[in-house]
């Protein structure tokens, strides 16, 4: 038996994240990685760590090859631990059949037994598709404090932003009177960031209610927390301030990358009181050579650049080569831009090639109709074609054929 | 013979006062290289990459910063229930003062090699920069039926104390041993890296004690060179042995060259390090980089030319760097300019000063010191 543990955190992890195509085609959602060496998923575990919760479920249903391989015994987030550590749970075998989890409340009602076994007081059920540095600790303070049965996270976007989101309206103690789902006239611009924290005893007898419930869509969102509200459970919002970004869309996740560019966004990965820890290739340092040009950008380990980068985040194992340019893009581990080749506006994926003289996205300002214009995307492994030209907005999963 | 049927076995001291700048405060064994590493992981990684599962590190002063580079050797993949990593610190009784050469080091030693159930033995330094396949000495060994094998490079000798050179027959059996030659032609100089039984080595030392020999190169090799079979085993491709400032701050900059890297990091043999979790190396506007190696973590707004940096250093604007191995953490200021310094780790030269060394004659600047 495991011992009682105050708090442990549940992951959501199976997304499927259809809107980043074949991004995801292999892979889930938070293995997708991100800022040069991490992935999405780094983000929220590398938060449990640094905020004392030791005890991570990860719930994976979608292609979870990878990221099972990724995460592994948790090791390198200090979650290899005796007691508790970060456990992969996929859907499982029981003597009613085998149910896939039908949604994120039935993923965790599934996992009762799980949560069970540390007897927790709280449970945080946090997201696996976000960027942001949050100590959960502190919601937890303020969680007791409040007395709450649940608190939710919340972050004040800009208006005009606001219909996108799950939207909250609270009284002057920060008590959730009222939710507003992605609401074409908002009434607030509070969004939940889709972290939670529950008091256990409370959230359990919801789950089974929410089970029992043959209307219900066993959603967090749509069904369980309205459920609490509606009961008149003691519901609160934590205000957020800081970087957070849900990287569920190609432009959005360009642009995650591409802030950490900007020194005026809050997002410091180096700060060493909050680390983001990652699973580490054993690479040699990068190399930048006398024909290079480097500008405003970031560049991990096992690189050989002798081309042009500019304003672009290049991941492990890059090679751009002599009079090849890389501008305000994404390059994922082990890519190879080849001589004479532009990759411009887009996200190259792990091992592709870009040929000698080929040409990858289109600058926003050459565009004759600006609503052509968007970030092109090559798919992991693919080939784009000597001299060949992939255009703006284009999604290329299948080699492209030379010119 | 087969590598989980050997112990390794590491002298993270030996040599120590070769580079007296960068051993003050440190073990050769941590002496940082590369832009990411410290010397120990070369030999470390040697050995995990053929299938060795057990590796003891011998010690013997200033190897905290050893300690702390090695932890539980879960980078080498050495923190294991059976086998594993094992520092040996040196053991000195009440009334014995610590080793002072090296067959009392082995000597203290002993026991973790005799309780070991492996069959063979092989024995390393910590200043040898180079990626090697031991597999390939071990089937030498086997192949040539020979008691001992020294792995060896060929070449101009290193200038360190009690190298040992070799005389070797066409049928790789070595002839004759001298130490200490005085010669400017090439020759086979030892790696120091000992390939040899157990129970032989046992023997060997056991005999030293008993005859009071306290001599590692004449009394156990030059001494035996007749009665055992000891053969050679050329090591080529990027070979470097540190024996100065000098030649450390030269094999870091070959690194620069891109051949040598390929056979220093060759991607089936990675070379283990430990793991910082920094973030990768930040560009901003306005650097100019040309021709270096750059570890992660760095932040560079200056100008940056063939130099080495290591893990977390800050380039200010508009500084300058030429030439040089700027270790971790260390941070330059706005408009400083250098040229060809060693810089230890967390140094930090304010803005506006200018420093400068001569490639044949770097200059040091030691840790934490502040220009």
């Amino acid at each position: 038996m495991a011992r009682n543990t105050e708090c442990i955190a549940m992951l959501l992890a199976g997304g499927q994240g259809s809107r980043l195509g074949i991004l995801t085609k292999n892979i889930a959602k938070p293995a997708v990685p991100y800022g040069g060496k991490y992935r999405i998923i780094d983000f929220p575990l590398s938060n449990c760590v640094n905020s004392g919760i030791y005890t991570v479920g990860v719930l994976t249903q979608y292609q979870p090859l990878e990221l099972n391989n990724y995460i592994g015994n948790g090791q390198p987030w200090d979650l290899d631990r005796e007691n508790g550590g970060v456990h992969i749970l996929s859907p499982y075998q029981q003597i009613k059949g085998t149910t896939w989890y039908k949604n994120t409340a039935n993923a965790i009602y599934q996992n009762i037994n799980f949560i069970d076994r540390y007897d927790p007081e709280y449970v945080a059920i946090l997201s696996g598709d976000h960027i942001y540095k949050m100590d959960y600790s502190k919601m937890l303070a303020y969680h007791k404090e409040k007395n709450a049965d649940c608190t939710i996270a919340m972050l004040e976007v800009p208006w005009e932003e606001a219909p996108r989101f799950g939207l909250m309206i609270v009284d002057d103690d920060n008590a959730i009177t009222e939710f507003e789902e992605k609401p074409k006239n908002p009434r607030s611009n509070k969004a939940s960031m889709g972290v939670y924290m529950f008091t256990w005893k409370k959230l359990r007898q919801y789950l089974l209610d929410d089970e029992a419930d043959p209307d219900s869509g066993n959603d967090f969102g749509h069904d369980l927390i309205p459920a609490m509200h509606k009961a008149g459970e003691r519901m609160f919002a934590y205000p957020f301030d800081g970087y957070w970004k849900d990287v569920g869309t190609i432009d959005s996740l360009w642009e995650a990358n591409l802030d950490l560019l900007d020194p005026k966004v809050d997002l410091d990965l180096s700060d060493n009181s909050w680390k983001i820890y990652s699973r580490n290739n054993a690479l040699p340092p990068h190399y930048i050579s006398d024909d290079a040009s480097v500008q405003n950008s970031m560049i991990a380990e096992g690189c050989q650049i002798e081309g042009n980068v500019d304003f672009s985040v290049l991941f492990a194992n890059v090679t751009v080569e002599k009079g090849a340019t890389v501008r305000d893009s994404i390059i994922m581990p082990g890519t190879v831009v080849k001589s004479g080749a532009v990759v411009q506006y887009a996200i190259v994926a792990e091992n592709a090639v870009i040929e000698e003289g080929a040409t990858v996205g289109e600058r926003p300002e050459s565009m004759q109709n600006i609503d052509d214009w968007g970030v092109s995307v090559i798919g992991e492994g693919v080939t784009v074609g000597k001299n060949s030209s992939v255009a703006p907005k284009a999604m290329i999963d299948e080699n492209v054929a030379a010119l | 013979m087969r590598a989980n049927n050997v112990i390794g076995l590491i002298y993270s001291n030996a040599y120590d006062s070769a580079i007296p700048e960068l051993t003050n405060l440190r073990t050769m064994g941590s002496v940082p290289f590369g832009g990411r590493y410290r010397m120990i992981d070369f030999a470390l990684s040697n050995m995990v990459n053929c299938g060795i599962a057990k590796v003891g590190v011998a010690t013997k002063s200033n190897y905290q910063s050893l300690m702390d580079h090695l932890g539980s050797g879960k980078p080498w993949d050495l923190s294991r229930k059976n086998d594993g990593m094992f520092i040996l610190p040196p053991f000195s009784s009440s009334e014995g003062s610590m080793y002072s050469n090296r067959i009392e080091a082995l000597r203290g030693s002993m026991r973790f090699i005799s309780r070991s159930n492996q069959e063979y033995v092989v024995l390393c330094d910590c200043n040898v920069v180079a990626n090697i396949d031991f597999d390939q000495i071990f089937k030498a060994h086997t192949d040539k039926k020979a008691d001992i094998t020294i792995a060896y490079a060929k070449g101009k000798k290193p200038s360190l104390s009690d190298l040992m050179t070799f005389d070797l027959a066409d049928d790789g059996r070595i002839s004759s041993i001298a130490v200490n030659t005085v010669s400017d032609e090439d020759e086979n100089y030892s790696l120091n890296i000992f390939v040899l039984r157990k129970a032989l080595l046992e023997r060997l030392i056991n005999e030293a004690t008993s005859l009071h020999l306290d001599n590692f190169e004449r009394d156990l090799f030059q001494r035996n060179v007749d009665s055992l079979r000891i053969c050679g085993y050329e090591v080529t491709g990027f070979v470097r042995v540190l024996s100065s400032l000098q030649s450390y701050f030269d094999a870091n900059m070959e690194l620069l060259d891109t051949a040598n890297r390929k056979a220093l990091f060759p991607t089936d043999r990675p070379v283990f390090t430990k793991v910082r979790d920094e973030m990768p190396t930040i560009y901003g506007l306005g650097s100019c980089v040309k021709n270096s190696l750059i570890a992660d973590g760095c932040s560079i707004e200056g100008t940056v030319e063939n130099c080495i940096l290591f893990r977390g250093v800050r380039i200010g604007k508009g500084a300058v760097v030429k030439n040089s191995i700027i270790m971790q953490g260390s941070y330059i200021g706005e408009n400083s300019s250098l040229n060809c310094i060693v810089m230890d780790k967390s140094a930090v030269v304010k803005p506006s000063k200018t420093l400068s060394g001569d490639k044949s004659f770097p200059i040091y600047i030691g840790k934490e010191i502040i220009i």
